[in-house]
């Protein structure tokens, strides 16, 4: 106790002098960079979790592409779990005249499970929640089937064979997802009156529905007993793959922002382990004496680690504040990622930052202080005996450690890590060698010129290890901060270049075939070119060489739901545009006598499929089995239609199929497409222009938050620059002092100043452009395939950048040199 | 007080061996003030380092009130120098990140007094330097350090002071008022007194001189 009160005298006295304000500002840099984003996934986390079971509208969700067994509701019913049966399809809806596909889902009672349903009494009437259905005998709308068909509550529609009466507007469905069927206008009614439409017949394309919902146990119990008797185009939606895709995004997105969090931590690291060397500098007499009065060394090994550790947690806690105050700012600039209102965050990440910052200060500040331990108290009399050397790649061990586990903690997968961390390693020792390279360089250049601009330079060498890490810290701080600001733009600029001006904007769906001709003539009518069509056959992917493929063989999960979906394959003789043949050939004249399938690389790696492999695929009552004669990439940015499989004619030609076209439609037509789909009501119209739209806007939110996460970064650059600048700034005082002291003028002490500075800036500046177009240059021919642009602003505002950043710290630092009468430095010397 | 039987220090000087204390043999008795004098280089600052156990012998031992000081280990010499023992140092070693007073207060802090800051206060008073309590070393001049200092060490009521050369950054007239200082506060409080210094004027006010020479004791 007495130790530990004691430490805290010692901690708040060496505030008080300002030896630690480095080390603590570091500290809370990196926690609260860590902390933010932390503080955003956790919120994000809880709202998914909580809101999954309201997604799925159940617990558990079961969904087919054909009718259940029996078995799986009645296991459901002895186990005393509700249950409502559903099914979904996709029909024409008449009303009078007016025609609509609409994406009809049939309920039973008790529908939905978790979640309500909201219905108006009218379009654009106030809506509320109900926990009824439609009576039989109705329905009930969307807004846009409702608009469409012209039908109000009241009005009489048809359905298949079927006539019923529009109850309400449908506003709000729980677990209405971002699938195929949802595209189209909705219709809900109980599926008691399915069978008066007399639409669902064998073979017809619709997808079942199970839900079940009861005590969490109960409910997992039984998904863990419905698992295994599932068969093929069978799949279970529970809480832990609820919107998948939602998850993956943001689990993307996360470990992006996480390990973006992370270069400020490495500069915070840097920042600290020079403050605490720095410290530990200035205490080595301190220690001696105290050795003289008597202290045991533990004693003052436990006081120094008290004080640090304290220490420690302040910074945390405080980082841990600024890291909720940035979350919210985070949480702000996502909108279109998040819902408006997040649940408030748990104590998780609040450990997290704890973890972190304590973890970094014992990796870094640790060592020092055990140099501590090894100072001869013989030192208070002897000055000769200097501090204990100690190899800095071995005293620091233990921290590149604390930052490799941090490194590994944020990417969540041991690969990802370890690629990060050996990219900051290599750019660290990249630009420590130019650094230190440059710094001889300019040594040498500064035998010319005159006294301030050889002493600055000469100063250059001299301290040519603190000069480095200054330079390495600004260089990574603003290399980042060029890719954000002007690779960024160059990248966008080029990805919007690379489309062409007249890329299809419309993408039509669900085109019958006897309708490929009239809609190619109804667009020529319109003035618009003859679209390309593209038939489409949905089959599953039922063997590859004759053995079954179920989505247990694979681990990936995106293949695992590729695996459960049907595929939309196209037919077609010639290679489309935009496709490229990177193994095999494109078919031969034998292949179209005997059938065969084209297969595109990613999902062929993913589900594992080779050249000659046999591809059996079955759907609408058909099957047909292909060898793969080829291996296709795409271009996924083409605005084209692309297809995972695409077979010779033949192959399908038993297969039911429909045609999907696009075309460009010019903004001075705004009426065109309520004009086609009066034409041709089944018709689904797709706006890829508010799709292309709503993803810059996304891009643009996740590039701010990323921004914002990286000015944590730069804040740390600019620490690392002055506690580097702090680690030499006795020494400066002295020569300042002494300088002044043998009659040089202010000016020539701020000349001398001014030449390192600027040497230190230039150099930085350059490193970070160099950085900045590198990693450019990699990202546009290497991950996005565009051609590579050289910026030459980057090569101006990079050496501004570093000699502004560098004239600031000169400014504080500096300063002090020369306000410092040369009495008391010489004195404190 | 002190007793040095054949105490010997040899460092390693490239290929040979260099003799910097030579059998010393002295002893100081319990209240008694000692001058130890010699030129630069003549082993003084070291001898005051094995006496307080800062350094250890190549040979030789050095009993400190009846303890054998090198029979102990690193922090049982510690031990002993929190019990027994004060300093003054010629570069005064007053820590820069704290005040006047909590300079003086460390020692007393280390020791888990409780009244550490009214003694402290009380023992700048005694110096003369009640007014600048709060003020840090760069701000005090060379006297009001080594005043400071002297506070320090005698706040513990030390048996033994060791002194190294505490005039040594200090102008003459200051350096006298410290040695002024220093023999009155020694003379209050019966503190037995080893002086390091190659101010033969200064060795002269203390009652015995112990002259080295190429590291040994002149005769």
């Amino acid at each position: 106790m007495r130790t530990f009160s004691l430490s805290l005298t010692m901690l708040l006295r060496d505030w008080r002098a300002g030896e630690l304000r480095v080390l603590a500002l570091a500290l809370v840099i990196a926690v609260a960079s860590v902390t933010s984003v932390a503080f955003f996934a956790d919120r994000v986390w809880q709202a998914l979790t909580q809101e999954a079971n309201q997604m799925l509208g159940a617990d558990v969700l079961l969904l087919s592409d054909h009718p259940f067994a029996p078995e799986l509701s009645a296991d459901a019913a002895r186990r005393g779990l509700a249950r409502v049966d559903g099914v979904s399809f996709v029909s024409m809806a008449r009303a009078g005249e007016a025609t609509q596909l609409a994406g009809v889902k049939a309920v039973s009672a008790g529908y939905p499970l978790r979640g309500k349903l909201r219905i108006a009494p009218r379009l654009n009437a106030q809506d509320a929640e109900t926990d009824t259905l439609p009576p039989p005998g109705s329905v009930w709308l969307d807004e846009r089937l409702s608009a469409a068909l012209g039908a109000a509550a009241g009005a009489q529609i048809e359905l298949g064979d079927a006539r019923f009466t529009v109850g309400a507007v449908l506003t709000l469905e729980p677990d209405r997802g971002l699938s195929f069927f949802n595209i189209a206008p909705r219709l809900l009614m109980r599926v008691e009156d399915l069978p008066a439409t007399g639409l669902i017949q064998t073979g017809s394309r619709a997808r079942y529905q199970l839900y079940i919902a009861g005590a969490r146990a109960a409910t997992e119990n039984y998904a863990t007993w419905a698992k295994p008797r599932l068969v093929a185009g069978q799949r279970i939606e529970s809480l832990g793959n609820a919107r998948p895709e939602v998850r993956a995004g943001l689990d993307r997105a996360q470990q992006f922002l996480g390990l973006s969090s992370m270069l400020a931590v490495i500069l915070a690291a840097v920042a600290i382990a020079l403050s605490t060397r720095r410290y530990t500098q200035r205490h080595l007499d301190g220690y001696a004496v105290m050795r003289c009065f008597g202290a045991l060394q533990g004693r003052l090994f436990a006081l120094f680690s008290w004080e640090f550790v304290l220490l420690g947690l302040f910074a945390c806690t405080l980082g841990c504040v600024l890291g909720y105050a940035g979350q919210a700012v985070i949480a702000v600039w996502l909108t279109d990622f998040v819902a408006a209102s997040l649940p408030q965050p748990g104590f998780y990440p609040v450990l997290q930052g704890y973890a972190a910052g304590l973890l970094l200060l014992l990796g870094f500040a640790l060592p020092p202080l055990l140099q501590l331990k090894n100072v001869p108290a013989i030192r208070v009399i002897r000055r000769e005996v200097g501090a204990p050397r100690q190899n800095a790649l071995a005293g620091y061990a233990l921290g590149l450690s604390a930052l490799a586990a941090l490194l590994l903690w944020q990417a969540g997968e041991f690969k990802l890590g370890a690629t990060v961390f050996g990219g900051f390693s290599a750019a660290f020792l990249v630009f420590w060698l130019v650094s230190l390279g440059a710094l001889r360089l300019f040594a040498l250049l500064g035998r010319a010129g005159g006294v301030s601009w050889r002493y600055g330079l000469a100063n250059l060498r001299r301290r040519s290890r603190a000069n480095a890490v200054q330079i390495v810290a600004l260089a990574l701080g603003l290399t980042v901060l060029l890719l954000l600001t002007f690779i960024r733009g160059d990248l966008l600029e080029a990805w919007r270049t690379k489309l062409p001006q007249d890329a299809p904007n419309r993408f039509v769906v669900n085109i019958q075939p006897d309708q490929v001709r009239p809609l190619a003539q109804f667009l020529a009518k319109s003035g618009i070119d003859a679209p390309t069509s593209f038939p489409m056959v949905r089959a599953r992917l039922n063997a590859i060489n004759g053995r079954a493929v179920s989505s247990s063989d694979y681990t990936d999960e995106r293949a695992k739901r590729q695996i459960d979906r049907e595929f939309n394959l196209s037919f077609m003789q010639t290679l489309p545009a935009g496709n490229q043949v990177t193994d095999g050939r494109w078919f031969t004249a034998d292949d179209y006598a005997q059938g065969a399938v084209s297969v595109e690389v990613w999902i062929a790696e993913r589900l594992g499929i080779k050249l000659g492999d046999r591809l059996s695929f079955s759907g609408g009552g058909a099957d047909v089995t292909v060898p793969v004669t080829s291996v296709r990439k795409l271009d996924w940015d083409s605005m084209r239609p692309n297809f995972f499989f695409v077979t010779t004619p033949e192959a399908l030609a038993r297969f039911p199929a429909s045609y999907m076209s696009t075309f460009r439609l010019s903004a001075t037509d705004p009426l065109f497409t309520t004009r086609l789909t009066q034409a041709f009501p089944n018709l689904t119209v797709i706006d890829v222009s508010a799709i292309m739209r709503q993803v810059n806007g996304v891009l643009d939110q996740v590039i701010r938050a990323v921004e914002f996460v990286f000015l944590f970064a730069l804040v740390a650059g600019v620490l690392v620059l002055y506690a580097a600048l702090l680690s030499t700034q006795d020494e400066r005082l002295q020569e300042a002092a002494l300088m002044r002291a043998l009659g040089a003028r202010r000016a020539q002490v701020a000349g001398a100043q001014r030449a390192e500075f600027f040497a230190l800036g230039l150099v930085a500046g350059l490193l970070a452009s160099a950085g900045a177009t590198a990693i450019g240059y990699v990202l546009a021919e290497r991950v996005f395939q565009f051609p590579w642009q050289f910026n030459a602003v980057i090569w101006i505002v990079g050496p501004l950048a570093g000699l502004a950043c560098v004239a600031f710290n000169a400014w504080l630092g500096g300063r002090a040199a020369l306000n410092h009468p040369p009495m008391l430095a010489l004195r404190e010397s | 007080m002190i007793k040095a039987a054949g105490l010997s220090k040899v460092v390693p000087n490239g290929t040979s061996q260099l003799v910097i204390l030579h059998e010393i043999e002295f002893e100081v008795m319990a209240g008694e003030a000692v001058a130890i004098v010699g030129a630069s280089g003549s082993g003084k600052s070291t001898l005051l380092g094995l006496l307080a156990g800062l350094d250890t012998p190549s040979a030789g031992s050095v009993h400190l009130d009846g303890a054998d000081l090198f029979a102990l280990d690193e922090d049982g010499r510690a031990a002993l120098r929190a019990r027994l023992l004060g300093f003054v140092f010629q570069s005064f070693q007053l820590l820069p990140a704290l005040n006047a007073l909590e300079n003086v207060m460390l020692p007393l802090e280390l020791a888990g007094a409780a009244d550490a800051a009214r003694r402290a206060t009380a023992m700048m008073e005694r110096v003369g330097l009640g007014e600048r309590l709060g003020h840090y070393p760069k701000y005090l001049s060379g006297g009001e350090q080594q005043r400071v200092a002297l506070a320090r060490a005698f706040v513990m009521q030390p048996k033994l002071l060791l002194a190294d050369e505490p005039t040594g950054n200090l102008d003459a007239e200051t350096g006298a008022a410290i040695i002024d200082l220093m023999f009155s506060l020694n003379a209050a409080a019966g503190t037995t007194l080893v002086l390091v210094t190659h101010d033969d004027a200064i060795a002269h006010r203390c009652q015995r001189q112990i002259r080295l020479v190429g590291g040994r004791i002149l005769a």
